[in-house]
């Protein structure tokens, strides 16, 4: 198989729950092997849906999508086989204590015990939690459950991992152990990650690619490098002791796209702005000016997010009520 | 552990079946409370119920009545208590099983049922493994209500053997497959927890009454003699009286036997079949 095989192939995927709330809305993307694939986007943009459809739990109301080649609506024992499943919820049994979740996980792939015990044993390692598997997951804290169920995903060795949301609910420190976590199994074990998160920061940090995906449709799909240039690059600001215009003198500086003067002070758009912003000082300087003040922002993926939705991720996820009302609506509809 | 030996997973389309059984199994024998519970709750209803209603002694003193007569005439037994206990076999099964829907239900919400659906297990072995757990303590529950039974006196009949045992295990699991196939078909699609409490409460007691478990049928009104006569608990009742306590003869067991059958195995491929359905969404 080829480096750049494609993976996880979806063309006009769609999902209409009770002919009338679409969730999902011909979306269409490929995942390449060995990516970490992020679907980022507010509650209530399709992410969940998505991955249920993926995992084979939901039915497609449209379109078609393949997960190594097997197809998610009639090949669905072999991609369920192939696949593992990191979900939103804590679904281990509180019941049961870690080791028999894992064990409980690994006859649900049929997997015969001579192998799964040495296994759960590995992969507990892996996620810390061997001192902790005779207790009951009851114990668990919010973390640990997580690390959990990341190790009953991985128990069947997938090709593909799939995480809904995977640091839903957690602190700052444990989130970013996750995300070590997931970087981790991709170095190691040369897994394709699909995962879905409305962190922005998440999404930068730990994804290839990422699809901003908004109201049941994808609206863009890149690196998040690749997303960020797209916004025009790094954005300079700076202000000059004497009140005369030098837009025409920045405007010729290497790297410089843009320059506006706004109250005083020039906006300059900059491809790579940590090299653009000594060029700029310098040929100030050389013209007998003195710079008085300057700064350097770099854009965020909520600038991307912004661009691309007409909104700001924040702003999405503030309006709660408006979420509230459409998860309501989902439900009712799923029923 | 990056080397991917192959291993051969198991093609089975029952894989899982036991693993998820003893899932359901562990959440009850590994509490002691509930186990405990399970077996007090029997000995409530039989000291009380059975033992508060010698519905015998209303003749006694009555001249040239004898309440024993009486007794074996109407109920086919010496005594009321011996009547009753044997259907109290039937109610601990009804009152097992129809938690059944229960467990569905909370593992929709917690959200294990999405994970196991995730995985390559069929869909009707989900639905097995919940009908066999419930089973289980079926089985369990009725053997506590024998013990109970003999421990406070049940006079036997002359059918009863050794084998009575065997075959009234036999009819319970019976019963028992047939009801909790029935009360998860009832709850495949709720999501809230009120779903499998209404049918609880709506279904359970008149599934007791409507049978011959407090009274014989041949007493009772002829509109309700006609449900009765097809409620499968009125079979079971009559397959465990006649194994234990009656007297006239093991006349219609095959009967009994072949009715029950039939309706688990019918209830249970209904379920199956609809677990195809409603559990993929």
């Amino acid at each position: 198989m080829s480096e750049n095989e494609d993976i996880i192939k979806v063309e006009g995927l769609t999902k209409v729950f009770n002919h009338s709330l679409t969730a999902v809305d011909h979306i269409s993307f490929s995942v390449k092997r060995g990516e970490i694939f992020g679907f980022l986007g507010p509650n209530g943009a399709g992410k969940t849906t998505t991955i249920k459809m993926l995992i084979t739990i939901t039915r497609p109301t449209e379109g078609k999508a393949t997960i190594l080649g097997g197809d998610i609506t009639n090949q669905t024992m072999d991609v369920r086989g192939s696949i593992g499943v990191v979900p939103q919820e804590y679904t281990a049994d509180e019941d049961l204590t870690g080791i028999e979740n894992i064990l409980l996980c690994a006859d649900l792939y049929g997997i015969p015990r001579s192998v799964s015990k040495k296994r759960a044993e590995d992969l507990l390692n892996l996620v810390e939690l061997t001192a902790f598997k005779e207790k009951r997951v009851q114990t668990y804290s919010g973390g640990m459950r997580r690390r959990l169920e990341l190790a009953c995903g991985l128990i069947n060795r997938p090709k593909v991992l799939f995480l809904d949301e995977p640091t839903l609910g957690l602190d700052v420190q444990t989130r970013a152990a996750t995300w070590n976590y997931v970087k981790m199994l991709k170095q190691q074990f040369g897994m394709t990650l699909f995962l879905t998160t409305h962190y922005l920061e998440e999404a930068d940090a730990l994804c290839d690619r990422i699809a901003i995906i908004d109201h049941g449709k994808i609206v863009v799909i890149g690196s998040p490098t690749e997303l960020k240039d797209s916004l025009g690059g790094d954005i300079i600001t700076l202000s000059i002791q004497k009140d005369e215009d030098i837009t025409g003198l920045i405007g010729k500086i290497e790297h410089v796209k843009e320059v506006k003067k706004q109250n005083g002070s020039y906006i300059i758009k900059a491809a790579n702005g940590e090299l653009a912003a000594p060029l700029i000082i310098e040929a100030i300087r050389n013209n007998n000016h003195i710079v008085t003040k300057l700064s350097l922002t770099k854009p965020t993926l909520n600038e991307v997010y912004l661009q691309y939705t007409g909104k700001s991720m924040r702003d999405a996820e503030e309006s709660r009520e408006g979420v509230m009302q459409q998860r309501m609506a989902m439900r009712r509809a799923r029923q | 552990m990056s080397n991917q030996e192959e291993v051969q997973y198991s093609k089975s389309k029952l894989h899982g079946l036991w693993a998820l059984t003893n899932r359901e199994l562990k959440k009850w024998y590994q509490q002691p409370f509930v186990l405990a519970m399970g077996i007090i709750q029997p000995i409530l209803w039989l000291a009380l119920l059975g033992k508060a209603m010698n519905i015998g002694n209303i003749v006694m003193g009555i001249p040239g009545v004898d309440p024993k007569v009486v007794m074996m005439h109407t109920f086919g037994t010496a005594d009321y208590f011996s009547f009753m206990a044997m259907s109290m076999v039937a109610f601990t099964v009804v009152f097992t099983t129809a938690f059944v829907g229960m467990s569905v239900v909370w593992d929709k919400r917690l959200g294990f049922m999405n994970k196991v659906l995730s995985t390559p297990v069929s869909r009707s072995v989900i639905i097995l493994s919940k009908v066999l757990a419930a089973s289980v303590r079926a089985l369990f529950q009725a053997a506590i209500v024998m013990v109970v039974a003999f421990a406070l006196g049940i006079t036997t009949g002359s059918n009863f053997s050794a084998f009575s045992l065997f075959g009234v295990f036999a009819i319970v699991f019976l019963i028992s497959v047939g009801l909790s196939s029935f009360f998860t078909a009832l709850t495949l699609r709720a999501t809230r927890m009120e779903m499998p409490q209404a049918i609880f409460q709506l279904i359970t007691l008149p599934l007791m009454f409507a049978s011959s478990a407090y009274f014989p049928i041949a007493q009772m009104p002829s509109w309700l003699q006609a449900i009765a006569n097809v409620n499968p608990i009125s079979y079971t009742i009559d397959a465990v009286r006649r194994l234990m306590v009656f007297s006239d003869g093991f006349g219609p067991l095959p009967l009994d036997f072949a009715y029950v059958g039939i309706f688990a195995v019918i209830v249970t491929a209904i379920c199956v079949i609809l677990s195809w359905r409603y559990l993929n969404k």
